[in-house]
């Protein structure tokens, strides 16, 4: 067993890796959560430009105190600058960004990915639904989606499944999964491993995915985090 | 020359019980503050409010609901309000929660003449129970229907006297598509112009889509107060 690393650290790690999604010229948008935080991992000499669906593309750094705009927020409702050469726009005209695929990539979090793609992270029956957001919409429109979360639940159980048994948020969406322990790309033939994390072994990654793993013939090393 | 109001419980006078509203507005950003107040003290029931989200316990939108005036809420995201929880668990109030883009594109739609669309947000989700599919170039989408309103409530930085509208920054949000999509939209400004004094080329929202305005200074309340240390 690798040897447990604490939250924070882990959450670094993932998002450090999903940095490396990010190619220069890029538009991405980013989810609420973790995701959020891959922002604060993108290399200086990259240039890129982050989506917000509330109408902003192009967000900046957060602001000092000074600086904090209330009309100025990102999707997570937080305060945030505008980079240089922002635009702002309007919700439908965001998400005809969305839809239209004109977004590069979008990097999201999970609660369960199914091998096919297919994606749940919006409602757990009997619980209070708070709403789907910008996630269904999102998960059509960016060029490639990728899922990044824990690679097992709170109780150990899997989160990468042969079916999602949580109601989707989309079909077939998904197309890289980073977690924890590993990288995994759903391709044609099925959910692929691509990448594993220091102190796991392949057959311990099996064990700790429901669906049938495709190890990749060039199985690479994941980065750990420092 | 549109109607300006000079208080905002005469800009909301007309609107009646069992009226069908829009309130701009993401999160608690760009939403018409003085407006809703206006609307909790007139005390109309029942109604049926489509927005983005519901506001927080005690601001915006849920200050409507707290009141119980809303029987059905319209949304995308509806997390950061406890009493929306309890009204629905009882049984009290309706919720139909809709994908954030494809309710902006109803609206939109709703405003410009267009009675559906077809989208692939919320293919083989809950979402599509009920819903037409249908494959275009291989790919399934949703038909979708636009959304119109008795009332418009929409919040905007600057307007004049024509009922043109200028946004500042995120407060934009749904207000411009809500603005064409009322029968009657109502403009809350933070700045009251004559015309000619916005720049014809910059304005968001021409003046055709507005029926009346009132100027209001707004509290601009922030749910996520994020900062970065100075240096």
């Amino acid at each position: 067993m690798a040897v447990q690393k604490d939250k924070a650290a882990i959450r670094e790690m993932i998002a450090r890796r999903a940095e490396q999604e990010i190619e220069s010229g890029y538009y991405v948008n980013l989810g609420i959560g973790m995701p959020t935080m891959v922002a604060n991992y993108i290399h200086p000499e990259k240039e890129v430009v982050l989506q917000s669906e509330n109408g902003l593309l192009g967000i900046g750094r957060s602001p000092y105190e000074h600086e904090v705009d209330p009309d100025l927020i990102n999707a997570g409702k937080e305060t945030v600058t505008a980079s240089v050469g922002a635009a702002y726009c309007d919700s439908s005209e965001s998400f005809a960004m969305i839809r239209g695929e004109h977004l590069d990539l979008a990097i999201l979090g999970g609660m369960e990915v199914a091998e096919n793609g297919d994606l749940a992270n919006w409602m757990i029956p009997g619980k209070m639904i708070k709403g789907m957001g910008g996630a269904m919409d999102i998960v059509h429109g960016s060029k490639k989606v990728v899922i990044i979360m824990d690679h097992v639940n709170k109780h150990g159980d899997p989160k990468i499944l042969k079916e999602c048994k949580l109601p989707l948020t989309g079909k077939g969406v998904v197309d890289r999964i980073i977690t924890d322990r590993a990288v995994m790309d759903v391709t044609d033939e099925g959910l692929k491993l691509v990448e594993i994390a220091e102190g796991w072994t392949v057959d311990e990654i099996k064990t700790q995915t429901e669906a049938e793993l495709i190890i990749s013939d060039e199985l690479l090393k994941m980065p750990s985090s420092k | 020359m549109k109607q300006i109001y000079s208080s905002f419980h005469e800009a909301v006078k007309d609107i009646k019980d069992h009226s069908t509203i829009m309130v701009g507005g993401f999160g608690l950003v760009g939403i018409p503050e003085n407006l809703i107040l206006a609307l909790v003290e007139s005390n109309v029931k029942h109604l049926t409010v489509i927005s983005n989200n519901c506001g927080v316990d005690d601001w915006g939108l849920g200050l409507l609901l707290k009141n119980k005036q809303i029987d059905k809420m319209i949304g995308s995201y509806v997390g950061e309000n406890k009493e929306f929880e309890r009204q629905v668990l009882a049984g009290e109030l309706e919720v139909e929660l809709t994908p954030q883009g494809t309710l902006a594109e109803k609206i939109r739609a709703g405003g410009a003449g267009i009675p559906a669309f077809y989208t692939p947000a919320g293919v083989g989700t809950p979402i599509a129970e009920g819903k037409e599919v249908r494959t275009f170039n291989g790919k399934e989408y949703l038909l979708q229907e636009g959304l119109t309103a008795d009332f418009s409530l929409v919040r905007a930085f600057r307007g004049d006297r024509h009922g043109n509208l200028v946004y500042n920054k995120t407060a934009r949000n749904f207000n411009p598509m809500m603005a064409a999509a009322g029968a009657v939209t109502i403009a809350e400004v933070e700045e009251l112009v004559e015309p000619g004094e916005l720049e014809a080329d910059a304005i968001h929202t021409p003046g055709i889509y507005v029926q009346g305005l009132i100027e209001g200074q707004q509290e601009k309340r922030i749910e996520r107060y994020t900062v970065r240390k100075e240096a």
